[in-house]
């Protein structure tokens, strides 16, 4: 039978490139500022959905919250073969932390409605929290199944799972509607498909669109900008190139429980690291300077 | 979330598989002692399972005054719903203002359903842990007592400090090996509590099929000497100067994330922050960037030894004796040095 599966996917900072300085005074990051990845546990996460809906049919649906540019991931998600993708975006969602990403992963889902199967990449490489995931499975309340390694077998509504639990593994089975979230070990994710890329590649959301109307169209008011962008969105839609983008509101969300409002954790302090040295000796690269080193540490009883 | 409770305990969640006590739950007892001791409150834990009664003079004898049991066939073997509702049902009933959860397989599926169901605060994988009065910056409050949760961010260049301003109960999780493991003291005295949780049916929603655990084969924490390679060795086949070197100093193999990741060498000799913890007496750094993930998981090292084709590798910062050169011709040198003197 088939599956409707939502993938919930992430474009993050490319961490080895980040600095103090692309940090804000109130402790959040300033995204805007940085190179950007899909997260890479979220691609296995999708790979595992497309070869669910690869062996069984169903549809594949990429979610993700962020700003504007977060639709680059939807579109790759889109050239490996999702169905659609949708955009969660909205400055009131700003700064929000697990639990208030998790509430307004949510909602989404929510307001999506049909699925069987909730994917996530077990974590993100910029909060390395691993949270997002069974926060949204509980406020969905379904269950979670973390770490797949495989999804083994699907038999009408019952999954069985193979999970990653660090000592060793365990095959565990339960009833859908579940979350799973997947590790970087469970697959490889398939590289985008020329054909998808040509077809998707001008795939946009209205933010873009309206971005663009803005760009060209400079000293027009807002209000002809809104009609040129609807007018181009229109016609994306047509050809099944316009990507759904839902604000708060769209998905019925409780403001108090979105952005720094909904989240407990504040980053108060962010400390650049500091390196200081202390009792180092430069050990040249001879023989001798070696045999000195071994020396010394005999002498002080480092080695037997 | 529950309301702040001043007199609230700092609880533990004590992790138990098959009849023992996860070691990392004994680390945390010994911080959530002294948290607890500089708030003038007491410490709990929490020990849900089957047939767990004989565990709680463990953690008594570690620095727990309170052990709420809940003995209960269902929660036999771990199942996320049925563990969380016990956690929720016993954070409501008693208001800990602390709960902290050891960053395992276990605690990283446990914690973040509990948080989200409490609508907490928590914050994963900390580094350390402290008290301190905070002045919020944007309401200029002062928040007396809060719990600073500490780890890095962002790639490993900061290092940055979560509070959460008087949002009951503060939730942490904190990997094995980041807190030193204090000595039982087993004259120590404590309640076991017993309590009641109702678990539905419904909460058994997972079943078990089958399950493998790998018997522990590296023992990294107790090595006395350890020989790390990382991203830098470059291949397999260059690693086995780790394993030779590592042969001839009597030592452990460890391996930074890069060494793993590249399929060096299997995960179970991983040290860092989403690794092992370490403080041999003796650690060498072989093609190990340093990145502050590593240096958290071996730092506290007695005496470390860099060897870096980078002069200005992070790693020679934290390192007592910096060799700048290729691990291919230094550990030769240094396994030649090693057996002159037998």
């Amino acid at each position: 039978m088939p599956y409707d599966s939502i993938v919930l996917v992430k474009q993050v900072p490319d961490t080895a490139n980040v600095t103090a300085e692309a940090m804000k005074e109130d402790g959040t990051v300033n995204r805007a500022a940085l190179p950007t990845i899909f997260n890479p546990e979220d691609l296995n996460a999708l790979e595992t959905a497309l070869e669910v809906r690869d062996n069984y049919g169903g549809t594949v649906t990429a979610l993700t919250m962020g700003p504007p540019k977060a639709a680059d991931v939807l579109r790759a998600c889109l050239f490996r073969g999702a169905d659609r993708g949708i955009l969660l975006t909205d400055r009131r969602a700003a700064a929000s932390d697990t639990l208030a990403t998790s509430y307004i992963l949510s909602q989404a889902v929510k307001t999506i409605s049909r699925y069987d199967m909730v994917f996530a990449g077990r974590q993100a490489i910029d909060g390395d929290t691993a949270q997002v995931g069974p926060q949204c499975a509980e406020k969905l309340g379904i269950p979670q199944v973390t770490y797949l390694e495989q999804l083994v077998s699907l038999d009408g509504p019952v999954v069985r799972i193979r999970r990653n639990i660090g000592h060793g593994w365990e095959i565990v089975e339960g009833k859908l509607p579940v979350l799973i979230t997947v590790i970087g070990s469970a697959n490889k994710p398939r590289p985008p498909k020329a054909r998808r890329v040509m077809r998707f590649k001008r795939a946009k959301v209205m933010a873009e669109i309206v971005g663009e109307v803005k760009a060209e169209q400079a000293g027009v008011s807002d209000d002809d900008v809104q009609a040129e962008a609807g007018r181009r969105a229109a016609a994306f839609e047509e050809k099944g190139l316009l990507l759904r983008q839902w604000s708060l509101d769209d998905i019925g969300a409780d403001l108090e429980r979105c952005g720094l409002a909904g989240s407990p954790t504040k980053v108060f302090r962010v400390q650049s690291i500091v390196l200081t040295k202390e009792g180092y000796t430069e050990v040249q690269a001879t023989e001798d300077g070696v045999r000195q080193m071994i020396h010394e540490l005999v002498i002080d009883r480092t080695l037997g | 979330m529950i309301e702040p409770n001043r007199q609230g305990e700092v609880w533990v969640f004590a992790e138990q598989e098959e009849g023992s006590l996860h070691e990392v739950v004994l680390e945390l007892c010994g911080k959530a002692r002294e948290l607890a001791d500089t708030l003038g409150v007491k410490t709990a834990a929490a020990l849900p399972g089957k047939n767990v009664r004989p565990l709680a003079q463990q953690l008594i004898a570690h620095g727990i005054d309170n052990v709420y049991l809940v003995e209960d066939p269902k929660l036999g073997h771990f199942q996320t719903l049925p563990y969380a509702r016990v956690m929720s049902a016993l954070i409501e009933r008693h208001k800990p203002q602390i709960v902290i959860y050891g960053a395992t397989s276990i605690g990283r599926d446990l914690a973040p359903r509990v948080a989200s169901e409490m609508r907490a605060g928590m914050t994963a994988d900390c580094t350390d842990l402290e008290i301190s009065d905070v002045t919020d910056p944007k309401t200029k409050t002062l928040h007396q007592n809060l719990l600073l949760q500490i780890r890095p961010a962002f790639g490993g260049n900061i290092i940055a400090t979560i509070v959460n301003y008087d949002w009951w109960p503060q939730m942490a999780t904190v990997r094995e090996g980041v807190m030193p493991l204090k000595p039982a003291d087993d004259s120590r005295r404590g309640n076991i509590v017993e309590e009641k949780v109702e678990l539905d049916d419904a909460l058994l929603a997972l079943k078990l099929i089958q399950r493998h655990i790998e018997p522990r084969k590296v023992n990294l924490k107790g090595a006395r000497v350890i020989v790390a390679g990382g991203g830098g060795v470059g291949s397999k086949e260059n690693f086995r100067l780790i394993h030779d070197l590592a042969a001839a100093i009597g030592g452990a193999v460890g391996a930074s994330r890069a060494a793993v990741d590249g399929g060096y060498i299997g995960k179970e000799h991983q040290i860092g922050q989403t690794g092992t913890t370490v403080r041999p007496a003796l650690y060498i750094a072989a093609g190990i960037s340093g990145a502050v993930q590593h240096r958290a998981g071996m730092e506290e090292s007695a005496k470390i030894i860099a060897i870096n084709t980078d002069r200005d590798a992070p790693i020679m910062s934290v390192a007592h004796y910096g060799i700048v050169g290729d691990m291919k011709k230094v550990i030769p040198m240094m396994i030649k040095a090693i057996k002159e003197r037998r």
